[in-house]
């Protein structure tokens, strides 16, 4: 495991008490649309972060490379950069390679390098691995042994762009404005248990998947221990990396539905159980039973997105919070209303999920939110 | 929309942008209106700013439109709030004296920690609302919510009224909240609508209103009637549950040996 010394907690930060601020807006018509908005709405929360991370997750960002992996990786020195580019001559076909354009600005100090590259998996350096899987260990061998390098993300026709800094100068920074995506989430940080560095900030991600998050996960050490004996190894230093390993593993290679998958990160308590028909008890024991270890403890708000998919939820006892908006074919999930608000006034509903309930926005089917408490009943203007 | 119960006065109205406003510079901006004498002030485009109307303590009419951000009316001393939209998380957080009206439904911890004034939510609100809600002597908080609750409604309550309507309920269904009262020690609840014995807290017992709460009942839900446009005598012909704190110091035995 490679030293991380130099880039803890170079704020000395290391217990403050606040919230972070997450968001999430997918058009469910698989529409592209600027980030100006989302921007926007991330920057009205503010006061929630500290300055520490801000971040961001685009989906269908690069159709013209829709087919290669699209490698962001963050680079602390150039040996780490040369060595991490002659690793992937090795591994991958290139297809493309380039800085990712930034501008420069005041509020954005020291940034690391970061390079972005479009790569091909050739079948035969596989040896009967799937592609996704190859990738992910290749994503695990950067992450642990080469010095200095990080991969932000790793997946197809998306991207993550995040650092320290608020979530409105990493956006500024990163020229954000200038892409599209039909799916956007956003993060801005106020770190308390872990330090504020870049590849701390969120979202965190594997192969298509992100996942940005408000809380804290005191079950981290489980569920790292867990998912360790599946290959996947924790360098992020934040508990949230263990979420995005977590649905990679039950999604992609457990191939569970993303509701099932909320039901084991905010599992039904033993008592409600016990009040479920009989089908659903035996679901709910051999959920409990056979992933015990991924339960997700502590209080959590996680907006969680893969392609054509960005589900929201709480813990159980809904110790963060999230609510729902919902405007034509656009769900937006959000730390707080006011953000959607602002970028979408006239919102059909706007609704809080009950704690553990996902809401499920998907290019495949309507937006589903299981135990709407407020929305189905609320035909009152607002 | 009108609002019925605001008594027509000759004082000017002073309106505010708040677009582009923190809400430190909000709040100082109805400081100073307040302390120049304005009776009535309207906020347009309010978006998250938190903590409208903290620090206040004269009678002043405030009327929100857009989304007040946390904490709305939090330590307030008699003003009185209207949202025409929904309210975020700490609603009334330790307000002292006023009203808060909100047209549209509420997030967490409405009434957090309330010592007095009225807060009035016209649909749901969130977990945990009128947790550790307390009274002393006169200082009686009212809490009167239209909706339903989501869980833990009424946790460790010390004091107040808290009144749950469910007015948005279909004909039998069950109020979905949990751990209602949990570790509450003083104050009431007012159900309207049916629960099941398992959502509630340890610490709770229920029992049939009795006149002296039905007068309680009658007085806020007339008041809740007026500012949303109900007919309260409608709603008052329905059952009612009271809940109460069965022990004062519920985790006594706990710590204490």
């Amino acid at each position: 495991m490679k030293d991380l010394n130099e880039t803890n907690n170079p704020y000395c930060d290391d217990k403050v008490i606040d919230a972070c601020s997450i968001f999430g807006m997918m058009n469910t018509t698989g529409e592209r649309f600027s980030g100006e908005c989302v921007i926007r709405a991330i920057a009205n929360m503010h006061v929630r972060g500290n300055g520490l991370g801000g971040g961001f997750a685009i989906y269908g960002i690069y159709p013209e490379y829709a087919g290669c992996y699209a490698f962001h990786i963050m680079y602390l020195s150039r040996e780490g950069k040369s060595e991490v580019e002659d690793f992937l001559k090795d591994r991958f076909r290139f297809m493309t390679a380039e800085e990712v354009p930034t501008r420069r600005t005041q509020k954005i100090v020291n940034p690391p390098l970061v390079w972005r590259y479009f790569l091909e998996v050739d079948q035969q350096k596989c040896n009967g691995q799937p592609q996704d899987d190859y990738v992910m260990d290749r994503v695990m061998e950067i992450n642990t042994r080469i010095k200095d390098a990080f991969v932000f993300s790793s997946g197809k026709d998306m991207a993550v762009f995040k650092g320290v800094g608020y979530p409105e100068e990493i956006a500024e920074y990163f020229c954000l404005e200038e892409y599209e995506g039909y799916l956007w989430t956003a993060h801005g940080r106020f770190p308390t248990n872990t330090p504020g560095w870049w590849g701390g900030a969120h979202p965190f991600s594997i192969l298509d998947w992100t996942v940005v998050h408000n809380g804290e996960i005191s079950s981290y050490g489980i569920n790292r221990r867990y998912l360790e004996g599946f290959g996947y190894h924790c360098t992020m230093q934040t508990d949230t990396e263990v979420i995005a390993y977590a649905v990679d593993l039950l999604v992609r290679k457990h191939g569970l539905p993303m509701e099932i998958v909320a039901k084991i990160l905010a599992p039904p308590f033993w008592d409600d159980i016990e009040r479920c028909p009989e089908d659903e008890q035996k679901l709910f024991r051999t959920l409990r039973q056979v992933y015990g270890s991924l339960l997700l403890n502590g209080p959590f708000t996680v907006i969680i997105a893969n392609h054509g998919e960005m589900i929201g939820f709480t813990d159980r006892i809904r110790l963060r919070p999230l609510t729902a908006g919902v405007k034509d074919s656009v769900l937006y999930l959000s730390s707080e209303e006011s953000a959607i608000r602002l970028i979408c006034p006239d919102l059909d509903q706007a609704w809080i999920p009950m704690g553990g309930e996902p809401v499920v926005g998907s290019l495949e089917r309507p937006i589903v939110s299981k135990g709407v408490t407020i929305a189905e009943r609320n035909e009152a203007p607002c | 929309m009108e609002n019925k119960v605001i008594k027509r006065t000759a004082s000017p109205i002073d309106r505010i942008d708040a677009t582009g406003f923190s809400s430190r510079e909000l709040n100082a901006r109805i400081r100073e209106l307040a302390h120049n004498g304005t009776e009535r002030v309207e906020l347009y485009n309010v978006y998250g700013q938190r903590y409208i109307g903290t620090d206040l303590d004269r009678p002043i009419e405030v009327k929100i439109f857009g989304t007040p951000g946390n904490d709305l009316g939090i330590f307030m001393d008699s003003p009185r709030i209207t949202v025409y939209g929904n309210a975020q998380d700490g609603c009334g957080n330790t307000m002292n004296d006023g009203e808060i009206v909100v047209h549209g439904h509420a997030g967490d911890i409405a009434g957090l920690s309330a010592r007095g004034g009225k807060i009035f939510i016209r649909d749901d609100v969130g977990y945990r609302t009128g947790i550790h809600m307390k009274e002393y002597g006169d200082k009686k908080p009212a809490l009167v919510i239209g909706g339903t609750s989501q869980d833990f409604l009424g946790e460790y309550m010390a004091g107040g009224i808290l009144i749950l309507l469910g007015l948005n309920l279909q004909k039998e269904e069950a109020h979905r909240t949990n751990f209602i009262g949990t570790g509450m020690h003083g104050g009431v609840i007012y159900l309207r609508g049916s629960i099941n014995d398992f959502q509630l807290g340890k610490e709770v017992g229920t029992a049939e209103p009795e006149e002296k709460d039905w007068q309680i009942l009658r007085k806020f839900i007339s008041e809740f009637a007026d500012h949303f446009g109900y007919n309260a005598e409608e709603i008052l012909e329905h059952k009612f549950i009271k809940l109460f704190p069965l022990w004062l110091r519920p985790y006594g035995r706990l710590y204490a040996y």
